[in-house]
Order: structure tokens, then sequence, then C-alpha cells
């Protein structure tokens, strides 16, 4: 049963291995999205945000490993495609920007080439064909294409390759947008510069979209929906304005208790210890070494992801 | 491995020298002069009737003590030179550097004899002279490492405790550089024993009868056509040697790099 | 309240010289900045990339010399001191820096970082000086057996309580903060946030605090300098500048936080890129990005502006 029109994922582990042991990541993700919807996946260092991103873009390479599960988008299972179907959605379906974006474009090849490159492998064009549309694509996210499209990556400021980043990512007009903590490398008023340009764009071209972030702000703001990840599980997901307004997970709680809020003067409560290691994971619940509300069942059994209320959903042991 | 191997055989016959060797390394004895490779004299012997085998085994001891004298006074200086144009900069970089160019200008091969020549024969002033051209290798190497460290957010927390500048130079910066140092200075041992062979051969270094090995070579050149072993076994040991040597620093590289990658 | 630091037109420039024959060009990372600090206050400084607050703290520390103005402290003009002669003053400035992975010497013992403070300045005997280092770890919550561990061998939060300690252990009057919990999760940073109130409380500790989170500043700050392209655009208490905010730039940045619970908000988000510091605008630095941009503003740079007792606008505009 799909609990998302355009993506589902279930039952996802992904491991690493490491010279100090294998790193179980990703700890069996419950995930999904519906088109033209926007979820937001927030969580820490380590909580595997970004590893599930990757998976689903099948980017994931040794020491990493799928072991386990299933994405579906629309009604094809992508960790069951071969690496050249996998190749047609990458980039024309499912398209990926990421947290540095002057590090996410090729040194070597000016601004012009690499978007007209995004743009051919979409299309199934060469890429000489396809420097027409890159005008379009740079006017579209408020860039002087005159002036850009002979730039190299190094010439450009944070907040100029991010737009050449998007307009990679969505002069495509993909069903699924991936963006990977885009702001959290730029300045405040450039962040809400992106971010009200990606509002616009993805409007337009009509695509969903899962950005993830540690900023609980952003989440609230830019999402229709947010999931909370812990240590390589989804702890809730449930709609951006209940999850803010009555988180049910710990974590969760904990969370939004930890995050200064201008205008809020309350003491800010943090969680007490560190994020686990993840090869050496704590038994049943991640959660539980670090939870005020622990009891016997936690240290032996992972809570599964179930509904609690319409539209929202925890794995916690409180609630089932 | 095979390289540790080699380099450690080398080691332990340098200290087992007085045990190993058969005969006195020094002592003549004309009646067995010339002879070739026998059960009583496995290398045979040489024009002064002395056996090659302890001669050439004695002859490490002198290797490793050239290796050692090299390896501190250069390695002394280099650093001392290396982390003071790093980590000041400005001025006392550029008079450092270029002192150190100057030096770099010379092939090693023909600076050393220049050197050796000009502070005159012996062992010790042939130390000195390759010690003077090695330096300057680990002084572009340390300078580059105390570049990089004294941008680092920790050194500049010890400023503001308020180390001086002779303490952090010290105390902070040098201890960060060994590593990188020590495996230069390793790989560059088997050049060492190189370079003293050189200047043994050519008489510059250690001086008849110090059984140093370039100078047993030497010893054999007169008669390299029909007494061959006086010369082949000492020209062995040092091929041996330098092999050994640097398939240790290529282990050592390696063995650094990878975990360096990760 | 007593003044503990005094800052009189502080200036830093950077030369940068593309070749040996070209004319050198100048980053003016702090330029003309001027403002007091109250002994037993939080003051933040808040600015986006190439503000200068970065530089403003270390130059207050005299760790960069400044190119020209003039240092207070403690009512001593420390501007032209040597480094000799600052050393009685370092026991009492010191600083937290942001990276908590690369401010403490990897290769010595915690105990090491920690107590070097005290073999610098004090002749204290061993003893002595591992019963201090044993108190300031208990104090930022870390244990006795933890001096003799290396840096690698704990978390990023933990480190952070180190540099803290390290920081306390000489009980400095002064320490400047440079966005010391930027780099942590958000739960450490909040663990991290109450340990340096804490503090301040318990040593009666004055902070110059450079961030650029404002809900940080909310948090932490009792008085606030806004600083963009190496200038103060506004200062004055945390409420002046949280409720009553003056300037364009202020208001920008306040209304570009993202926060929880308001849904999607209509903003007028300052258009244009921060300019290259090696080319300021002319008149306002801010004139090229701001809504209220006027041709004075390109023309003059406005003076300070007192817009009611200690809270001050450079703007010609002011709200």
């Amino acid at each position: 049963m799909r609990r998302g029109s355009l993506l589902d994922i279930s039952g996802l582990r992904v491991i690493f291995h490491t010279y100090r042991g294998t790193i179980k990541a990703l700890n069996g993700v419950e995930l999904w999205l519906n088109e033209e919807e926007r979820l937001g996946v927030v969580g820490e260092t380590g909580c595997g945000k970004s590893v599930t991103a990757l998976s689903v873009m099948r980017l994931i390479e040794q020491p990493g490993e799928i072991t386990e599960g299933s994405i579906w988008l629309n009604d094809k299972d992508l960790l069951k495609l071969s690496e050249e179907e996998m190749d047609r959605i990458r980039g024309k379906h499912i398209s990926m920007i990421f947290q540095e974006p002057i590090a996410a474009l090729n040194p070597v090849f000016k601004v012009g080439f690499q978007v007209a490159e995004a743009i051919a492998h979409s299309q199934g064009i060469t890429i000489k064909d396809a420097y027409p549309q890159v005008r379009e694509a740079l006017e579209m996210v408020g860039l002087d294409w005159q002036r850009t499209i002979d730039l190299y990556a190094h010439e450009l400021s944070g907040g100029m390759a991010q737009r050449v980043m998007i307009a990679m990512a969505l002069a495509v007009k993909p069903k699924l947008l991936i963006a990977d903590e885009p702001t959290s490398a730029l300045d405040v008023t450039i962040q809400a510069q992106i971010l009200e340009l990606l509002d616009k764009l993805v409007t337009v071209s009509q695509s969903a979209v899962v950005l993830i972030t540690h900023d609980l702000g952003i989440a609230s703001e830019f999402c229709d929906r947010v999931a909370v990840m812990y240590a390589g599980n989804v702890v809730e997901i449930a709609t951006s304005e209940e999850i803010f307004s009555q988180p049910l997970h710990p974590y969760t709680k904990g969370l939004i208790d930890s995050i200064p809020v201008v205008g809020r003067s309350k003491e800010l409560a943090g969680i007490p210890g560190v994020v686990p290691d993840l090869v050496d994971p704590p038994s049943g619940c991640r959660f539980h070494p670090r939870c005020k509300e622990v009891f016997d069942k936690c240290h032996t059994e992972l809570p599964s992801l179930s509904q609690v209320k319409p539209n929202h959903y925890v794995a916690c042991h409180l609630y089932q | 491995m095979v390289g540790t191997f080699i380099v450690l055989g080398f080691i332990l016959l340098a200290i087992f020298a007085p045990l190993l060797s058969p005969y006195d390394p020094i002592k003549t004895n004309l009646p067995e002069r010339l002879r070739p490779p026998s059960k009583e004299h496995l290398f045979g012997t040489d024009q002064f009737g002395r056996d090659i085998l302890s001669r050439v085994i004695y002859g490490a001891r002198i290797e490793v003590w050239i290796i050692f004298l090299v390896t501190v006074i250069s390695g002394a200086i280099g650093i001392g030179v290396g982390i003071t144009a790093g980590y000041f900069g400005g001025l006392v970089d550029e008079i450092l550097m270029r002192i150190t160019d100057i030096f770099l200008a010379f092939p090693r091969l023909i600076l050393a004899m220049a050197l050796s020549a000009m502070l005159g024969r012996g062992l010790t002033n042939a130390i000195l002279a390759i010690s003077l051209v090695e330096w300057t290798v680990i002084a572009r190497l340390a300078r580059a490492e105390a570049m990089k460290i004294k941008s680092q957010p920790y050194i500049e927390a010890i400023r503001a405790v308020g180390a001086s500048n002779f303490r952090i130079l010290f105390l902070h910066v040098l201890p960060m550089c060994l590593s990188p140092v020590l495996v230069q200075l390793t790989l560059r041992m088997g050049t060492i024993i190189l370079t003293a062979a050189g200047l043994g051969f050519l008489g510059l270094g250690a001086q008849p009868p110090t059984p140093e090995w370039g100078a047993i070579v030497s010893d054999g050149r007169s008669y390299l056509v029909q007494q061959w072993w006086i010369s082949t076994f000492p020209g062995l040991f040092i091929a041996v040697v330098v092999l050994g040597f640097n398939l240790l620093g290529d282990g050592i590289r390696d063995i650094l790099d990878p975990r360096l990658r990760r | 309240m007593e003044v503990l630091v005094d800052v009189k037109n502080l200036k830093k420039y950077f030369e940068i010289r593309k070749s040996l024959f070209a004319r050198p060009v100048y980053v003016k990372a702090v330029d003309d900045v001027s403002f007091q600090i109250q002994r037993g206050s939080i003051f933040a400084v808040v600015g986006e990339s190439g503000s200068g607050k970065s530089t403003l703290g270390r130059t207050i520390l005299k760790l960069i010399e400044p190119t020209s103005g003039k240092l207070v402290y403690d009512g001593k003009d420390i501007t032209n001191l040597s480094g000799k002669e600052m050393l009685q003053y370092r026991r009492q400035m010191q600083i937290v820096q942001q990276d908590p992975y690369n401010s403490l010497h990897p290769r010595k013992l915690v105990k090491d970082i920690v107590g070097e403070g005290l073999k610098i300045h004090l002749k204290m005997k061993p003893d002595e000086v591992y019963t201090h280092i044993k108190e300031i770890l208990e104090l930022v919550g870390l244990r006795e057996e933890h001096m003799f561990r290396y840096p690698h061998e704990f978390s990023g939060g933990q480190r952070q309580r180190i540099a803290i300690a390290r920081a306390l252990v000489l009980k400095p009057k002064f320490v400047v903060l440079d966005e010391p919990t930027s780099a942590l999760d958000v739960s450490v940073q909040a663990r991290a946030l109450a340990l340096l109130r804490d503090l301040r409380e318990k040593f009666s500790l004055t902070y110059l605090f450079i961030t650029h989170n404002l809900a940080v500043v909310d948090y932490m700050a009792t008085h606030v300098a806004v600083m963009y392209l190496g200038k103060v655009m506004e200062i004055g208490t945390k409420d002046d500048i949280f409720l009553r905010a003056s300037h364009p730039y202020t208001l920008a940045l306040l209304d570009c936080v993202p926060t929880v619970g308001t849904g999607r908000k209509i903003r007028s988000v300052p258009r244009g890129e921060i300019p290259n510091p090696t080319k300021p605008p002319s008149g306002c630095v801010f004139h090229t990005r701001c809504p209220k941009a006027q041709k004075i503003c390109q023309e003059q740079e406005p003076a300070f502006v007192e817009v009611s007792p200690g809270h001050y606008c450079r703007c010609h505009f002011c709200a």
C-alpha cells in the first residue's frame, strides 16, 4: 500500500563499512511524499538525512551499501532498477541540490556549459543544442545571464552558485527536487533570497520537494509536512503546523525546546547526552539512553512508525 | 616488509659486528693477501691480507654511525630553520629561504664533494659535509608544516593565553612538524649512504684503514679485473641496504597516506 | 555602570597585494568602529560574512594589531602595548573560538591544554596546578579523569567545554566568544549557552559575543551592535534592537530569520549580493541593497543618530 503518491520509502537500511566497524546508518527508514508536496527532513548530525537523500538518488557507493528496503517513485522501485534506467531518472525526474554550492559545481567548466549539460542530459539532446535554453534557465533564477554564462565556479559567490545549481535542477522540471541543506552555508539575507526563489520556482515547475535542514524555522516556513530523524530512523512525521505546535516524540519535543527563537524568553532545555555512535548503536529505540520518558520496552524493541492522529505518525512506545 | 628486514639486518650487523666478524678488519696479514673467496675468507682478502667479510661487517657500523649523525645534525638544523621561517614569515622567512636556496642551487653530490674537500679529509668532515647538504630538504618541509600549523585556531588560542613566540614554536609547532619530518629523514637515509660511499670512494670521506664501504670499493679499483671480490662485495652491500631503506621509506609513506586520505 | 572596554575609532585594514609591483588593495575589515562594553554585560556583535565581526573581536584582544584607533581596557590604553607588556592583560582577556575540532592542540592532553595558562602566568606547584584544572573542568561539566585524554576522544560539545575551561582557568574578566556554538548540534548548543550564562554569573564575566544567529543574540545578549562591511550600523540594548530596530539592515536581518510557527512569510528581502570587501560601496555601505536607499545614501556616509538614549543608528533615514 503506497502511503505517498509520488515517493514511498519503506524499511530502508544502509550500512557503511569502515576500519572501525560497520556503521548502521539507516535503520529502517519510513518516509513518503505526495505530488507537489513539500516535505522537510530535520535532524542533527548523524541522523541519516543526507544518506536517505543519496539513497533515493542511488548515489550510495562503497564503502556504503543499501542492504534492505524499497524506494517507490510512482510505480517503480528505484532500488530494483538497472543503472541505465536509474540514469534516466536522475537529473530528469529527480534533481538534487547540495549544501556547498561552489564545491558542487565542476571547477574546470564554465557555468553555461554545466547548465547546458544538465538540460541536454534531461532532454536527450546534445550539449550544443541545449545552449539556447541556458539563457532562460539563468534568467529564471535571477542571474545576469550574459555575465554568468562565462564564469567559473570559483568566480561566483555562494548565493550565485546556489542559483546556478537551482537553475540546473529545476530547468528540467523534475517531479522531485531533493535539497540537502541548500542554505546552511549562506548568509541570512542571502538565505532568504534563495528560499524565496525556490518557493516560486518549485511552484512553477510543479515539483515536490524534500528539503533537508537542521533549521526548524526553515522547515516550518517552507514545508507542508515535516519528518524528524534521529540516529537512522524517522521518529515523527506530521504537518509542519502540527509537528511544531503538538510534538509527540520526546526527541522532537526536546529539539524544539532547545532552539532559541527571537522573542521567546524561555530557558533552553537541551537534551542530555550525545548522539550515539552508529557502529554500536543502542538497542531497541536508539533514543532511549537520552529519553526522559524511557521505560522497559524501549531498551529492547525498536518502535515502528505508526499513525497516532490523522496525518501524524510517531515511532515511540508511549503511543503504541 | 622486505625493506624492514633489510634495514633491521643491517642494523643488527652493525651492533653485533665484533661477534659476527671472523677477523680483525684492520690488522694486516700480508701472507694472505689477495686470496679469492674461500672457506676461511668468505669474501676473500684484499691487498693487505685483510678479510673482506670482516671489513664489510665493521663497515656497517660506520655506515650506521654516519646515518645517525647526519640525520640528527641535518634534522636539527633543518627543523630549526624551517619552523622559524614558517612561523615568523615576512623578512625572516625571506632571508632564511634565500639561504636555503643557495644550498639547494648546487647538485647534491657536487656540493658534498666541495664541502668535504673544503673541510678536509676524514670521516667527521664528511659527515658534516653531508649534513650541510641534507638539511635544506628538511627545512623546506618543516617550513611548509609550520605555515599550515600557525594558522590553526589552537595556536591563536594559546597566543591569547599569553604564550611567547618561543614557547609556541618549540612546544606547540615543533611537535606537530615531527611526523612528516621523521618520515622524510627515513626516506633520505638511503641517499645518505650513497653520498657517504661516494665521498669514501673518492677518498674524501673515511680515511684508510677505516672500513667504510665506499672506501673499500675504492681500495679494490686497481684489482677489479683479477680480484673482483674486493670491490664487489661492499658494492653489493651498499646497493642492498640503500634498496632496503628505499623500500622501507615507501612502506612508511604508504602507511601514512591512505590513512590521511581516509 | 562601569565601562570595561572602550573602543574608539578602531580600524583594521588588511593589505592585499596581487603581485610585487601592483598597487596594494585594502580590505577594510574594521572601519572606524567605536563603542563601549559595560562591565558584566554580554555585548553581542551580529553580522553576515564580511561584516568584520571576527576581526573586531581579535583586534580588541590584540591578537591582530589595529591599523589605527584606540583600545582602552579597564581604564588603560592598550593600543600600542608590545607583546611583553600585553602579558599581564592576557590573563584577563580570553577567547573561545568557533571550531571545536581545531581549537585544541591535537597532540596534547586536556590537562596540558587547560593548564598551559597557569604555567605561563603563575609559578604554581604541580599539585596546585592539578587542583585548579580539576576544579575548572568540573565547573564546565567534565570530570577529573578527562584530564588525561586527548581532544580527539571527545565530542564537539565536550571540546567546546574544554576550550571554555582553558579560557576561564586564569579567572579572566573579559571573554571574547567567536561563534562558540555555531558548529554544535542544536541540542548541544542549548547546554553550551546555558553553561556560558551560568559561568558569567559565577565569575562576574563580561562577554563579547560574536555571532550571525539573531535568535542566540536574543537569548544571550544584554547589548547588541549590528555590523555590515566593517561598519557598525546600529547599536543599543537588546530591547532597542529587537523591539525598536531603526536601521533598514537590522530590520532586514530580523525579518529574514526563519521562525517556527509562522507559516510562509511575505518579506522584503534585501536584493543583491554582499559587496566585495575590497570594493565597498560609496556613501552608506548598505545603499546597494537597501530598500529605502535614496540619492544621498550613495553620496554621503551617514553619521550616528541617537534614536533614544544609548541607542544609535547610522542611517540618513532612521525610523
